[in-house]
């Protein structure tokens, strides 16, 4: 048990190192060990959530004399089971669509040892035990997603877009770290299963600096999972391989601030409900507030791209707001349950948009596709249940964690909150139609739409799989095993989330039909307010002026400190104060030699008066 | 028989002249024979003191030995020293100080 958890960690690591060292001119083969690497990984996940034991393991890391030990631990409990199996399963999904989807890529083993890497520490924030090890593991899946980001390097937007997204995601961890500092501050211990006990230990803690550790720890999960105002990495970072985006940006890492805030909740108190009496109340609304807010920026972002994957990644965003506003309503198994459907629904959606770049020969723009339905039969039936998933159909995955989160929403008496989800509700479905409808209804409009062909089974198995899971996740018989936090879901007709997604539903499918259904263009592109939504709220250009404005102003500063200081004075003084002593002794070596023989003798009269008459 | 101290004055007026001899001549072999004038009035000295400086009744001879072994060191280093000379005349063609300067800082 416990060597098949260490396995599940370290077997990816040993993987992406073989790779890196050894199998870098063998390609083929480096993409085959990565990817037996991930199936064995998943067949021994399958195994541990079969038996769903609970466990915590580990040995003392750093001991420092007064002070509990830092430890590198592994917490397996059903958080981490259905996470493990998300990060496992998704990622067997990708590495095997990879396979196809990569396969004419010249630098296949560097983009299997990244995936590989990125499992290696995606599990080890899964199974991390302690905030330090897990702020170890969430920098290394910042270094992965930076390096599958940039896997095409020799583009400029990817190298940009990867160094931005690692950039960004540098400012949310400077919280995150001074939030476990502040945490440790409080409570004395970094591990999850202490934090509890000890907060009731010490009941005198100020509830206001409790508050800001939280808001700060949430601060690493808004870099991680793209909140507003850190949002901006996330559609840039899909100038990676779409695979990657699924993956990473989609399904699992982008969704570790959500796991991440819910483990830290889950522990803050052995039962949930009492959740509002340990954590403050504004850094709760301030959570759910900025979920709140990313959701629907995101959302109407999304109605106004063209990029099928842009699309995608701001619903990404939109979605990861949802699960934060969850998160931030107090209810952490509702954020929980949402992550599980959306990793697998989501997943589908990238990979089934992978499939159809891939045919259309990495066109992204869905004006240019249309009529993909009829060339390519799987790839749209797939895609058409993952958005049904995403859009909250009643009897799909989505619907069930959707209404959880309006649920909880109500249910705190969170209208604004409330409202703002149901909107979200139904921008989703507004946009996600408007995707299905433009790319695959209609006649193609380009000739690489015209050209395409259905995926081969390599591709088409994991869209399939996925799409199985995008439907049946949610109910008790699957959902209530695998998923991490469970909530069963209870149908009450009259009860206002349930009529809000129903409705939502409805207007957002009737509008898309009704601007989309037969559109050549966009009807909307000429709008102003629409334009403002393509140009993404301006945001991008607002903090190039920013950063532009900043670096200059400090970059004038520095320039004057190195030119005065360090160069006029440290540096250049050293040099002139030897250059002058050195003319100054210089002086004394006339090269005559009587010279030197007066002072001789002048040194000698020195030194007799010296011991003589000084003496 | 000359008092100690008529010794110590003719010995002093001897190495003054050595003295005055190496810082002023030019002469890189005049300025050496002042050197060794300088060294005869340091063993003048010597010898002066052992004279004067009795130990029951006799003079203290080590003043007077140490000078013999002044005169064969100093013997040695004629010897070297002029062979020098000969050395930096072969190559500079001069024995004047004044042209000796290549060591300037």
């Amino acid at each position: 048990m416990e060597s098949i958890l260490w396995l599940i960690l370290g077997l990816p690591l040993l993987t992406a190192a073989l790779i890196h060292l050894g199998l870098k001119r063998k390609q083929p083969i480096a993409a085959l060990v990565s990817t037996l690497s991930a199936a064995v990984g998943l067949i021994l996940t399958l195994l541990l959530v079969s038996k769903g034991e609970t466990l915590s393991l580990g040995f003392d890391w750093v001991n420092i004399a007064g002070f509990k030990g830092i430890q590198i631990g592994i917490e397996l409990d059903s958080l981490a089971r259905g996470m493990l199996l998300i990060v496992t399963g998704v990622g067997f999904l990708v590495h095997l669509f990879s396979l196809a989807y990569m396969k004419d890529d010249s630098a296949l083993a560097r983009y299997f040892c990244g995936l590989s890497l990125f499992m290696f520490s995606m599990i080890g924030i899964v199974l991390a035990s302690n905030f330090i090890m897990m702020f170890m593991f969430w920098e290394l899946v910042g270094l992965s997603s930076y390096l599958l980001i940039g896997h095409w390097y020799q583009k400029d937007t990817a190298a940009d877009a990867a160094k931005k997204a690692f950039l960004t995601n540098r400012i949310g961890d400077f919280g995150f770290m001074i939030g476990i500092l502040m945490l440790w501050g409080i409570a004395g211990t970094f591990t999850f299963s202490e934090l509890a006990s000890y907060l009731v230990a010490r009941p005198d803690h100020s509830v206001f600096f409790l508050g800001v550790a939280i808001l700060c720890i949430f601060a690493g999960a808004m870099g991680k999972s793209a909140q507003a105002p850190l949002h901006v990495w996330l559609p840039d970072a899909m100038e990676g391989p779409t695979p990657v985006s699924a993956l990473i940006h989609a399904a699992t890492m982008v969704a570790a601030g959500v796991f991440m805030m819910a483990r830290f909740f889950t522990s803050l108190t052995p039962d949930l409900a009492d959740l509002h009496l340990i954590v403050p109340e504004f850094s709760s609304q301030t959570i759910a507030w900025i979920g709140g807010i990313t959701s629907l920026l995101a959302a109407l972002m999304a109605t106004q791209q063209d990029d099928i994957k842009k699309i995608l990644a701001y619903s990404t965003l939109s979605q990861l707001g949802y699960m934060v506003m969850a998160v931030g309503l107090l209810d952490p198994e509702a954020g929980m349950f949402h992550l599980f459907t959306h990793a697998w629904f989501k997943a589908l959606l990238f990979l089934g948009s992978g499939a159809v770049i891939f045919s259309c020969h990495h066109e992204q723009n869905i004006w240019k596709m249309g009529g993909l339905k009829k060339t390519m039969p799987v790839t749209s039936l797939t895609f058409l249940l993952g958005t049904l998933a995403l859009c909250g159909v009643p009897f799909t995955s989505g619907f069930f964690s959707k209404e959880h989160i309006l649920e909880s929403a109500a249910h705190r008496g969170q209208w604004a909150l409330f409202g703002i989800a149901a909107l979200v509700a139904c921008l989703t479905t507004f946009y996600m139609l408007r995707l299905f409808f433009v790319a695959f209804l209609g006649d193609s409009r380009s000739e690489k739409a015209n050209h395409a062909k259905e995926v081969g089974p390599l591709m088409a198995l994991p869209l399939i799989a996925l799409a199985a899971m995008a439907l049946l996740s949610g109910y008790e018989f699957l959902g209530g095993k695998i998923s991490p936090l469970y909530k069963p879901f209870e149908f009450h007709p009259a009860a206002p989330a349930f009529i809000a997604s129903i409705s939502a539903v409805l207007i957002g499918a009737f509008l898309a039909y009704k601007l989309y259904g037969n559109a050549k263009e966009d009807p909307l592109a000429e709008k102003s307010l629409f334009k403002i939504f393509r140009n993404k709220f301006y945001i991008d250009e607002a903090y190039a002026k920013l950063i532009s404005y900043d670096q200059d102003s400090v970059a004038a500063f520095v320039h004057f400190f190195d030119e005065l200081i360090i160069n006029g004075l440290i540096v250049g003084g050293f040099t002139r104060a030897a250059d002058g002593f050195g003319r100054l002794f210089g002086r004394l070596q006339s090269g005559n030699l009587q010279g030197y023989a007066v002072l001789f003798g002048l040194g000698v009269l020195l030194v007799i008066y010296l011991t003589v008459f000084l003496s | 028989m000359a008092s100690l101290n008529e010794f110590l004055f003719v010995s002093g007026l001897v190495f003054a002249i050595g003295l005055a001899g190496v810082i002023l001549r030019r002469n890189i072999i005049v300025i050496f024979m002042c050197l060794e004038l300088m060294l005869a009035a340091a063993s003048l000295t010597l010898v002066a003191f052992s004279r004067f400086h009795l130990k029951d009744g006799l003079p203290d001879y080590n003043g007077q030995v140490f000078v013999f072994f002044i005169i064969t060191v100093a013997a040695a280093e004629v010897a070297v020293g002029l062979a020098i000379i000969v050395a930096l005349y072969r190559a500079r063609q001069t024995i004047n100080v004044e042209d000796l300067t290549s060591m300037r800082g």
